[in-house]
């Protein structure tokens, strides 16, 4: 166990420092820095002073030590579309994309598995067929069309719900939250929608096939033959069965939810990280790619740690398999 | 191996027999292949050249389909804000969404399929490192992938050259988000193959390792990576579409069925519904045929399923 957890952290480490390396590269050797700060006049000895004075005549590890360590403390330097700290920036972006995701996996967790489980308890009814058409339907729709098809039905067409923005948001110190008011809630609904509705039908069609692989298993037939009801068969020995693999992709539809956030907030112009980074994108704003870069790389490591150690808790079976197989 | 038997193969094949017991998949097929007809053919069947800008009438801008009140029997779909019909736009788009896809695949296939037989026939520390790599990369969303990738070329490559590669940079960040899977599959099949006596003989009478994957190992691993490559397509079709979208995929001047959504949503809230819709209708389309069209490969040619 505790040989797994020091590979899997080693490896973890190695992500990020290669994470951290391109940002780096990015932030270093895309444009030049020096250049930016100085602006339109400057002599050569200006330009040398700035050189040495940011520490960029240094060679190259001690420059990456540098920016790791000034990673670490929050520092990512200041953005040179809006002139303003980048940790500041991504401060201010990031509770409205952490509230908007997270009402959007609740959405995809609540509504999906219940209807995976229907659909693989009842295979042949028409509302099973109904809804794998809806979710075939659902993975082949762009998240970005989603959204403009709920802006005109339900802002243009019937104007009920707002079609862009945050609302009216509550501040608690750093923390600006949309829950506490009509307006931020309101302006919730067509964004959470449209991000869940990917991960949704994503999670049906993995607890319906999860479903249909663990019926057919003997320790169901053995169930049934002890004459336990329908309900204790499926709920007690089928559904908690098919959770194990179901917390795993669940888990790693989190990163799969922030990335398709970048998407949403452009269409709803909601003012989260992501909208964020598609300026920065489009405006050559390196230091808030670079910072971006990290945070999201550092998202994606840390949930696929938690899961993986997770799964190794929760599934005893892993623990055997692992040791034997781990030449693989 | 004359090609008349090779066709009767295929017409009298279980896969041939299950494609036309299924309406469904019959359907999707025949819309994919009139889609990419209308591309190759683009020129040749729309009622307009829309980026001939001497056809062009500023007088013919938001026309509305030709249904509505004020619709014109001319533009069967409406015109967009510059007068270009929007049905040629559309095959046009589709023109440039679908070259994109299938260059995308074909890059993800060649790399994938590459990295996937090394790293099954060779072993070692070599499939250690390309199977790290891709599970790794695995584990970040591929839009994502394609995002950072295209992001990063359009804020490192000096602005006029990246306008005219961009069409390409799109390929590389589609493919390049994709190759996983393909090294993936194509490793697993070898792992097997590589232990049937075929190989063993051809390893035996001294042929080298590279011809031996080519020639041997690779025909009887393709079978998986069909239906991976259709199915990427569509998830590449739709990158395509997002990364457009949001205004880092293919340049303007070459608008591709997501360029044409982006440009028209900006009508959406002045009544020109038209402009992204008919888009947005044609893309869906097109990727639910070929979503469909893979999930059917994927369940005829799994013999566990028969």
């Amino acid at each position: 166990m505790i040989a797994f957890v020091i590979r899997r952290l080693l490896q973890s480490v190695l992500v990020m420092l290669t994470v951290a390396f391109i940002s780096f590269a990015l932030f270093r050797y895309v444009g030049d820095p020096v250049l930016i700060m100085l602006g339109q006049d400057f002599t050569q000895a200006q330009y040398d002073t700035l050189v040495s004075e940011l520490g960029l005549d240094q060679p190259f590890y001690l420059q990456f030590a540098k920016f790791i360590v000034a990673a670490l403390q929050g520092e990512f330097g200041i953005s040179y579309r809006l002139a303003r700290p980048v940790a500041q920036l991504i401060m201010e972006r990031l509770p409205a994309t952490l509230e908007l995701s997270l009402v959007a996996a609740i959405l995809a967790l609540c509504i999906g598995v219940p209807m995976g489980v229907y659909t693989g308890l009842h295979r042949e009814s028409w509302l099973s067929r109904f809804f794998l058409t809806i979710s075939l339907i659902g993975v082949s729709l762009p998240t970005f069309l989603i959204g403009i098809l709920l802006i005109l039905i339900f802002a243009v067409q019937f104007g009920v719900l707002p079609s862009f923005g945050r609302g009216d948001v509550v501040k608690f110190g750093t923390w600006s939250s949309g829950f506490l008011t009509t307006s931020g809630l309101k302006a919730l609904v067509l964004p959470a929608v449209t991000l869940s509705l990917f991960q949704l039908t994503l999670i049906m069609r993995l607890v319906r096939s999860e479903m249909l692989e663990v019926l057919r298993t003997d320790y169901i037939k053995f169930a049934r033959a002890r004459g336990l009801t329908n309900r204790a068969v499926h709920f007690g020995h089928a559904l908690k069965n098919t959770l194990v693999p179901v917390i795993t992709i669940t888990g790693l539809q989190i990163g799969g939810i922030i990335a398709f956030a970048i998407v949403t907030e452009t269409v709803f112009q909601w003012p989260g990280m992501g909208l964020l980074f598609i300026q920065s994108v489009n405006n050559a704003d390196v230091p808030v790619m670079a910072a971006y870069l990290l945070l999201v790389g550092f998202f994606f490591v840390a949930i696929n740690l938690v899961v993986d150690l997770l799964y190794y808790v929760v599934d005893p079976r892993l623990r055997v398999d692992r040791g034997a197989a781990s030449g693989h | 191996m004359a090609s008349r038997s090779a066709l009767g193969r295929l017409l009298d094949s279980d896969v041939f027999h299950s494609f036309r017991g299924n309406p469904v998949v019959v359907v999707s097929a025949a819309i994919t292949a009139i889609f990419v007809l209308a591309a190759v053919f683009a020129p040749f069947v729309t009622p307009y050249n829309p980026y001939d800008l001497a056809g062009l009438d500023l007088n013919d801008a938001f026309t509305p389909p030709a249904w509505t009140a004020e619709g014109s029997a001319r533009f069967l779909l409406g015109t967009d804000d510059q007068g270009r019909d929007v049905l040629s736009t559309i095959v046009f788009g589709a023109r440039v969404s679908l070259l994109v896809g299938f260059c995308a695949v074909l890059f993800a296939m060649t790399v994938g399929i590459t990295l996937g037989l090394v790293s099954g026939y060779v072993g070692g520390a070599v499939e250690s490192v390309i199977m790290r790599v891709a599970d790794v990369q695995l584990t970040f969303p591929a839009i994502l992938i394609a995002l950072l990738i295209d992001g990063l070329a359009r804020t490192a490559l000096p602005r006029d050259l990246h306008s005219e590669i961009a069409l390409y940079v799109v390929i590389f960040a589609i493919g390049i988000a994709n190759w996983p899977q393909f090294a993936r599959t194509v490793r697993g099949s070898t792992l097997v193959e590589k232990n049937k006596e075929y190989v063993q003989a051809a390893r035996v009478i001294g042929l080298h390792p590279g011809l031996i994957m080519m020639r041997h190992v690779l025909p009887n691993v393709l079978g998986p990576v069909l239906v991976i490559a259709t199915l990427s397509l569509g998830f590449a079709i739709l990158a395509e579409a997002t990364l457009s979208f949001l205004g880092v995929g293919v340049p303007p001047t070459r608008p591709s069925l997501g360029t044409l959504i982006r440009v028209g949503n900006d009508f959406l809230f002045s009544g020109e519904w038209w402009m992204t819709i008919f888009p947005g209708a044609a893309l869906i389309i097109l990727v639910l045929a070929v979503n469909l069209l893979g999930d059917w490969l994927r369940d005829a040619l799994n013999p566990k399923l028969r």
